[in-house]
């Protein structure tokens, strides 16, 4: 679609503006809402393009910032390989968490994959000597890497811009239409010779993948993990960010994490009934916007315009 | 006596307690096109099924090409040469013909595993879409939307996804069904002008539709083949005849005549 590209770079010239004017604290605020974007898009290739709802992307975003800060903290490998590491240990567990549920869909995938979250977060709580417990791992790799703030925001930003590509080319590649076929039909995707688990579980270990560089990035960033970042409220949060965003939309992945991430710094300053606040964000947005607030524009510019409303540009 | 193409041997396919199909037999030649004619319920669906992998039978072989592919995935058969339509509409609804072009023409090549490529086909695929396409009677609907187009062009679709990987087996289960009479003959034209080397099982309610378009016809009812005979001859069958006018009749199989 013509329309989208222009939008794309309008929003990657905006994102790049951000740190010249906020003041220090937004601009760690908006570091994160940058990694929590590439987190709700790796979710949006699966939930929003193959149809499979997962629940467990916290624990495998978690796992990456695990592997990171332990690699890099305990055995003193160069930040380098211990990122890798970290984008490497999520898509493993992606492909074991794959190979156990892509045979399953519907509620049947989505209560599957919890449980494998749980049991992700089960490890990192009772796994002491490794994972230092309720306690959690803590590191000086950002103070190493020499970051600040405004340094970090644009280290971010640019691995987010070239990971943001990558998922978008990947979404519309050849392969990505075979899982919008899977996502509306699994029997006649067989018949015309696909192996759907096969391109299920490619998917997932790619989403996977991305999740692991968002998990990279937010070890950097927190220089600190702990349960709270693979547990079920993460990989749920994700998840609302995404349908916030709009599901199928990929780039929708920047307005849910903003949009979720603002009311929640601005929640908290109020109340400490934060999960109450989510909670009712996510009826209103059911209600009134269930195609997401990208979503939600596109089928008002649809319907003024009477453009293709086919997803995030071709 | 030539090899059949396809052997089905002693197929049955219970659900339950209930043999939706019960011991059939059927063998095809390469090219022939079979109808196969039934009431609702007969189980003709669920032989397709059969034949293409969507279920497993729980007795009985199937042969093709001279192998047996009775417990081979559908995907493997697709790569096979065996394609179908299905009775009800089962397309890639948000995605425009194109789309469901694509999807159908690399269904049986590597290409389809480009994971950052652009989403364009070979000059080859885009070839073999062309001629599915025109043979379907969908020349130029390429950007359409699947769900906005009519029923009837829904149909011509499913043709023409079965037919883009030229398969050497094409099962149209029920193309016609819904149709109003001007799509009814426009479908029959279409599978008229099929290529010829390509062997067919039409299963198909109209029976006057059905005759016109095949050289040989299966009938069944309650899950078994009550009569294998060439059109004329099923014309003027009188068992046949009560089975289509819908009469209460208790298929004896001394009514079968001989043929
Ligand atoms: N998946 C299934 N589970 C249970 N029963 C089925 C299933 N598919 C078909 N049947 C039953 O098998 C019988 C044959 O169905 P079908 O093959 O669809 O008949 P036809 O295509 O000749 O109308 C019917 O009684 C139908 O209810
Ligand atoms: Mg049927």
């Amino acid at each position: 679609m013509m329309l989208s590209r222009p939008y794309a770079l309008a929003g990657a010239a905006f994102l790049a503006c951000v740190p010249l004017v906020l003041p220090s604290y937004y601009v760690s605020v908006a570091t994160q809402i940058l990694i929590f974007s590439v987190l709700t898009m790796s979710i949006d290739v699966l939930a929003g393009f193959t149809g499979r709802t997962p629940l467990c992307f916290g624990a495998i975003f978690g796992t990456s910032a695990y592997v990171v800060l332990y690699t890099f903290s305990v055995f003193g490998w160069p930040w380098p390989l211990a990122m890798i590491c970290g984008v490497l240990g999520a898509s493993l567990l992606a492909l074991l968490f794959a190979a156990l549920a892509v045979r399953t869909s519907g509620v049947y995938f989505l209560l599957l994959t919890l449980a494998l979250g749980l049991i992700v977060w089960g490890i990192c709580l009772r796994w002491t000597p490794v994972t230092g417990g309720e306690n959690g791992l803590r590191t000086e790799l950002r103070q190493s890497l020499g970051l600040s703030a405004r340094g970090l925001y644009a280290c971010v930003a640019l691995v987010v811009g070239v990971v943001t590509f990558a998922m978008w080319r990947f979404v519309r590649s050849p392969f990505g239409l075979t899982l919008r076929g899977i996502k509306e039909g699994e029997g006649r995707m067989a018949s015309l010779g696909y192996d759907v688990p096969l391109h299920l579980t490619i998917a997932f270990t790619a989403a996977g993948f991305f999740a692991g560089i968002a998990g990279v990035l937010y070890a950097v960033f927190n220089d600190f993990v702990s349960p709270s970042t693979v547990q079920l409220a993460q990989s749920v949060s994700g998840l609302l960010m995404a349908i916030v965003g709009g599901i199928g939309t990929l780039f929708g992945g920047f307005v849910g994490a903003f949009v979720i991430i603002a009311l929640e710094q601005a929640v908290s300053s109020v109340t400490e009934r934060w999960p109450m606040v989510l909670g009712l964000t996510f009826i209103a947005i059911m209600i009134f916007a269930p195609e997401g607030v990208i979503g939600k524009a596109r089928l008002l510019l649809t319907k003024s315009h009477n453009i293709d409303p086919d997803g995030v540009g071709r | 006596m030539p090899e059949a193409i396809l052997a089905l041997t002693d197929i049955t396919v219970q659900f339950g307690a209930l043999k939706a199909v019960n011991q059939v037999s059927l063998s095809l030649m390469a090219g022939e096109r079979r109808a196969v004619l039934g009431p609702n319920g007969a189980g003709k669906t669920t032989l397709f099924n059969a034949i293409t992998g969507a279920i497993f039978p729980n007795a009985g072989r199937v042969m093709w090409e001279g192998g047996e592919i009775t417990r081979m995935s559908p995907q493997r058969r697709a790569h096979r040469g065996v394609a179908r339509t299905f009775q009800i509409t089962n397309l890639f609804g948000q995605l425009s013909v194109a789309e469901n072009m694509r999807l159908a023409a690399r269904g049986l090549s590597a290409s389809k595993f480009a994971l950052f490529g652009q989403d364009r086909l070979s000059a080859a695929q885009s070839a073999q879409v062309a001629a599915a396409l025109a043979m379907s009677g969908l020349a130029g609907q390429e950007a359409v939307i699947v769900k906005t187009m009519s029923y009837g062009e829904q149909r011509q679709l499913e043709v023409a996804m079965a037919l883009v990987g030229t398969p050497r087996l094409l099962l149209l289960d029920e193309p016609a069904a819904g149709l109003s009479p001007s799509e009814r003959g426009r479908l029959a034209e279409i599978i008229r002008n099929l290529p010829r080397d390509l062997t067919l099982v039409l299963i198909e309610h109209d029976m006057d539709l059905a005759l016109a378009l095949v050289d040989s016809v299966t009938v069944m009812q309650n899950g078994q083949v009550i009569v294998e005979a060439s059109p004329s001859e099923i014309r003027t069958n009188a068992l046949v005849q009560d089975v289509y006018l819908g009469k209460p009749h208790e298929v004896r199989l001394s009514d079968a005549p001989t043929y």
